[in-house]
């Protein structure tokens, strides 16, 4: 590389350090030992100082957002012309997830690519019994095409980014049939929202391994318990040595 | 090649004639001014001195000089930086959360960037008194007028989403610490005729509540004591408690990095010209319009007048003192001028038990038909619990002092029947808070007043400000922004209420 360019690139981390260390962070999950990549503090330096950058960026975060709410939509046609069970197969089919039908032991489910068989089509006003979700964009809005689902009996949201405790609010609409439920691996998920569980008197097993958002798991799990007396509460992942 | 030889070696001892010389002149001193050598080499000669002195000096006039060039920020007027502007569009008196959530939605309904200066003046930056911070925090759609209904709904929608509106590039994510766990009233043979109404009309609305017998109370909740209880009403979702100085915080530092201006002081006095006009009753009347807020800076003489457009009057408990420095209610009885804002501060206190064998994780904001309610505060076995006084018991609101007794006299009874694992209980702490109440129907107040052409009013929530500020602070925005209510139409909540003395009576509240 030539002199100039490195004096330059030199030149911008030494700026992009004093612009850092000057804002007072509140608190950053970066250890002020680590400090975060260059493009990072070069791009925060940026915001700071121009308008259109922050606006970019912001643009980018929006953009995203709109993504997740258009797939987490309401599937109205799908729902006036084929009825609101394959409504609800559709969905679950577009968001990569798995479906199997009452008193069927077929799986639907699209492969690596999100191409996946028509077949259920040919079921018409059947209603899904377990549904597998886990690693969707499902989120709280996208629930409303499961609602319907009176017979549904296992769901699985393990590892979504999207499930928080309103979604699990929103699983109250599921309370007579709901019987197995796995909400491990989801980050939003807080104690909080654990405690809106507590409308789901049906459920038999429950999976919460893995939550890194709940501060003392021992003492939730065990509330938990109490909480839910004929429900299976698996919980594993956690440190529950004495520190 | 020898010449360069002999040269250098000329070099050599020319140098060696050079360096070997004060040598000689040490040798040949030696004998007669020693002691003079050595008492000069220790201090410094005056001649270096001087320049380094110079050297400062220049330095300081070069400083002096940037300093007095443009660009710089220095100035000879000693300006105090915490004075507000001198002049703004808005002004809102009141830094709680109904105040910062007016801020934002002003900042997020502007159509070109930088189009309202808006100003948020809280007089106490420790939020000592503010009944924000003090507040049980939870949040309910269990009421009995719709408009409330809505306002709560559309504020918990607003918490759901709190990141996509609140979140600040590059600053941490807001966690509120929601706590989704349902309020639950209970009601009494000769209430539960209005519980039912409540439930259609909450349903109507579309709030997601379930009506339970005893029976199925005492099979959701053993830990319940089911004597006396005749209906019980339970909120499903969107209902829950959460912490106050979170959302408070969110919705200031986005408000910040949104362009408001944060300033700390006292509204004191207001500059206002008054057009008399008669009515068609045949009464006089002083129509105000304001001009400018005096701002009188804290433990200070200092003060700034604020030369504005608007005033929003979003101080909480303290708002009926506020529109008093207007002149309303000052008029005789009977006219327009004499009907006073009816908001006062009513002091409430809440308690903090320990109870090792209380109701777990499902334990909901519970409020039963005496008025008591508690409800749990983290996982730890404790508990919040406070009522409302009776109206000719009402304490002192001078201060915030707890009175201890009130908690064994009119709490714990009720607990202990209602919860009987509650009769084995220690309280551990307690504080107080105001409710900024509307004397008149318990029910907040907002819009424009009749006599104050540019003062908009946003207070009088009687202890549910905090769970609908985020849907207040967008309708007084679209009020001021838009001239009428766009999302929810809250022109029953206006002051023509008050006016008429038609009063539109909450019957849920706590």
């Amino acid at each position: 590389m030539s002199a100039p360019f490195m004096s330059l690139r030199r030149c911008c981390q030494r700026s992009a350090l004093l612009i850092v260390t000057r804002r007072p962070r509140s608190s950053s999950s970066v250890s002020p030992s680590h400090p975060p990549p260059l493009h990072t503090r070069l791009l925060l330096s940026l915001t700071q100082r121009f308008y259109d950058v922050e606006m970019l960026l912001s643009w980018r975060s929006q953009w995203r957002r709109k993504g997740i709410r258009k797939k987490n939509a309401y599937y109205g046609y799908t729902q006036r012309f084929y009825g609101s069970d394959l409504a609800a197969a559709y969905y679950v089919l577009n968001m990569k997830g798995a479906f199997r039908f009452v008193g069927q032991t077929e799986w639907y489910c699209p492969d690596k690519r999100g191409k996946f068989n028509w077949d259920f089509l040919n079921h018409r006003d059947t209603q899904l019994e377990e549904v597998n979700m886990n690693y969707t964009l499902i989120n709280y809005t996208g629930l409303v095409n499961l609602e319907e689902q009176r017979s549904l009996r296992t769901l699985s949201v393990r590892g979504c980014s999207e499930v928080d405790d309103w979604f699990l609010a929103r699983l109250h609409v599921l309370q007579d049939s709901l019987e197995e439920l796995d909400i491990s691996h989801c980050p939003h998920i807080t104690t909080g929202g654990l405690a809106a569980l507590r409308n789901l008197k049906g459920l038999r097993r429950l999976d919460v391994s893995s939550l890194p958002g709940i501060s003392s798991p021992g003492l939730v799990i065990i509330l938990l318990e109490e909480m839910l007396p004929q429900c299976q509460i698996t919980a594993t992942g956690y440190d529950l040595s004495l520190r | 090649m020898s010449t360069w030889r002999r040269l250098h070696v000329k070099v050599q001892t020319t140098r060696g004639l050079l360096t070997s010389r004060p040598v000689t002149q040490r040798h040949t001193w030696l004998k007669g001014h020693v002691l003079l050598c050595q008492s000069l080499s220790t201090c410094t000669p005056l001649r270096n001195d001087f320049f380094k002195d110079l050297e400062a000096q220049l330095a300081a006039m070069r400083k002096k000089a940037v300093d007095a060039l443009p660009g710089s920020s220095w100035s000879a007027l000693e300006i105090n930086p915490n004075l507000p502007p001198e002049r703004a569009d808005i002004v809102i008196v009141g830094g709680g959360v109904v105040g910062w959530s007016i801020a934002y939605w002003l900042k997020q309904k502007e159509r070109v960037r930088g189009e309202v200066k808006v100003v948020v003046v809280e007089k106490d930056m420790t939020y000592s008194q503010a009944s924000t911070v003090l507040s049980a925090g939870g949040i309910r759609q269990q009421f009995s007028l719709p408009e409330n209904i809505h306002l709560s709904m559309a504020s918990a929608d607003f918490m759901r989403n709190i990141n996509e509106h609140l979140s600040v590039l590059h600053e941490d994510p807001v966690d509120l610490q929601f706590n989704q766990s349902g309020y639950l009233f209970l009601a009494s043979e000769d209430v539960a005729h209005i519980m039912e109404t409540n439930y259609s009309t909450q349903r109507d609305a579309g709030a997601k509540v379930a009506l339970l017998s005893p029976t199925q109370l005492k099979e959701k909740f053993p830990w319940i004591n089911t004597n006396g209880v005749a209906l019980a009403s339970y909120g499903l979702e969107n209902e829950g408690w959460f912490d106050p100085w979170t959302l408070l915080n969110a919705f200031r530092r986005k408000a910040i990095s949104m362009g408001v201006i944060q300033c700390c002081g006292e509204v004191t006095d207001f500059k206002h010209t008054t057009n008399m006009v008669m009515t068609a009753d045949g009464e006089h009347l002083g129509l105000r319009r304001i001009h400018s807020v005096k701002v009188q800076m804290s433990n200070s003489l200092e003060y700034q007048p604020v030369e504005c457009a608007i005033v929003v009057n979003a101080a909480g408990a303290f708002s009926g003192k506020l529109a008093e420095m207007l002149g309303i209610g000052l008029g005789p009885k009977d006219t327009i001028a004499g009907i006073p804002v009816p908001v006062e501060p009513r002091k409430r206190y809440i308690y903090v038990f320990h109870c090792p064998d209380g109701p777990g994780l499902d334990t909901p904001f519970l409020i039963d038909y005496s008025g008591v309610y508690f409800r749990r505060e983290g996982l730890g076995g404790n508990y919040i619990a406070g009522t409302s006084p009776e109206e000719a018991e009402e304490p002192d609101t001078s201060n915030l002092e707890v009175d201890h007794q009130f908690f064994e006299d009119k709490i714990w009874p009720y607990l202990a029947n209602r919860v009987p694992a509650f009769e084995k209980l220690k309280v551990t702490s307690a504080w107080a808070g105001f409710y900024d109440y509307n004397t008149f129907d318990q029910n907040g107040i907002i819009g424009i007043h009749p006599m104050v052409n540019n003062m908009y009013f946003a207070t009088g929530f009687s202890g549910h400000g905090l769970q609908q500020s985020p849907a207040v602070g967008r309708a007084v925005a679209e009020l001021i922004l838009d001239g009428g209510f766009k999302t929810l139409d809250l022109n029953g909540l206006s002051f023509r209420r008050i006016m008429a003395e038609e009063p539109m009576l909450e019957r849920n509240i706590v």
